[in-house]
């Protein structure tokens, strides 16, 4: 079982939370321009990392919001936490999450740095399609 | 349409026609419950109501004046008279009141909230049916939750006077801590009888002396 820090709540059990596969894929700005294979790409193709992954959860039994976590996919390491609409954090200048039980406090401190990514970006780079905006 | 508003003998037929969604549990909750150790009850029909409204917002600001205050963070609760306000999200309250409260029995909080909102975005809904309400008290009573909610109950940690949303039993519940020992559980009404069983069955072993 995950403890996942929501944002807002604090940390929960990961029964509380549904997933909403990998953050950061642009919807096409002009998808009618966009050829099938674009398209197909931008609707069905996404990463599948060994390591460090941005992906989408939302607190479905809690406050409902959604949220961007980094998740170690090797280790289920969260490295970090940070709200829908900013961008990756460096995932080297890992926040530690909370260990112990579901608590009833927001924790500021799993909060990830909101500073762009540099060395990940790399990763992400791939699966935006042509005419697609971040 | 047929006349069903006709009569105020027909509004008083209707309420008494009313059905809790644990009723039927009621004589099992009598039995269960443990005088001086645990004790559960449902305390049915309370009048609730969903507000939505982002947090700093001039809509925000008037319904806070008619609920007085709109709690500010996970877990917090705001109360004024015998109505309160929980916490669901950052732009999602409960409002939770008596069951008089209810505009059908002459209250007017429901109206007001409508009024305070106006024709600006946000949401004033009667939830008075989704959830029922059960009522957990005793010393034992933090025990039984702590065999289904992952939430760290410990008074140091969870205080009385605050509502968090989360699991009990593996179902979405709301669970408001109203007294040192007194909890209030608001399951959505479907799972009314799910929860009061289990409850029922978490209750049990305090009925028979600890085993060493």
């Amino acid at each position: 079982m995950l403890l996942i820090p929501c944002p807002n709540c604090g940390p929960r059990d990961e029964t509380e939370f549904h997933y909403g596969g990998q953050a950061h894929v642009p919807y096409p700005e002009n998808p009618n321009e966009l050829t099938d294979t674009e398209w197909s790409r931008y609707l069905f193709y996404r990463e599948n990392p060994k390591g460090i992954f941005a992906e989408r959860w939302v607190h479905s039994t809690g406050c409902r919001q959604w949220f961007n976590m980094l998740r170690d996919t090797v280790s289920y390491d969260i490295k970090a936490v940070y709200k829908m609409g900013t961008p990756r954090p460096d995932s080297s200048s890992r926040a530690t999450p909370e260990t112990g039980t579901a608590s009833t406090g927001p924790d500021s401190t799993t909060t990830g740095s909101a500073a762009p990514s540099t060395s990940t970006t790399s990763i992400l780079s791939t699966t935006a399609p042509e005419g697609a905006t971040k | 349409m047929a006349e069903t508003a006709a009569s105020p003998t027909s509004a008083d037929k209707n309420l008494a026609a009313r059905v809790s969604p644990a009723k039927q549990l009621a004589e099992a909750f009598a039995a269960g419950s443990l005088a001086g150790t645990v004790e559960l009850s449902e305390v049915p029909f309370l009048t609730m109501v969903g507000l939505r409204a982002d947090a700093g917002s001039e809509t925000a600001t008037r319904l806070a004046a008619v609920t007085g205050g709109l709690p500010a963070g996970s877990g917090s609760v705001a109360t004024k008279g015998d109505a309160s306000v929980l916490w669901l999200g950052p732009s999602e309250f409960l409002v939770v009141a008596p069951t008089e409260a209810h505009e059908s029995l002459g209250g007017d909080l429901i109206p007001a909230l409508r009024e305070a909102l106006g024709g600006d975005s946000g949401q004033v809904v009667d939830l008075s049916a989704n959830r029922t309400t059960f009522e957990l008290t005793g010393p034992r009573a933090r025990a039984v939750l702590e065999k289904g909610c992952s939430l760290d109950l410990h008074p140091r940690v969870f205080k009385a006077g605050t509502a968090f949303s989360t699991e009990i039993a593996n179902i979405p519940a709301i669970l408001w801590k109203t007294g040192e020992e007194s909890f209030r559980i608001f399951p959505r009404a479907s799972f009314a009888e799910f929860l009061g069983r289990w409850l029922l069955d978490a209750m049990r072993e305090y009925a028979s002396p600890e085993v060493p």
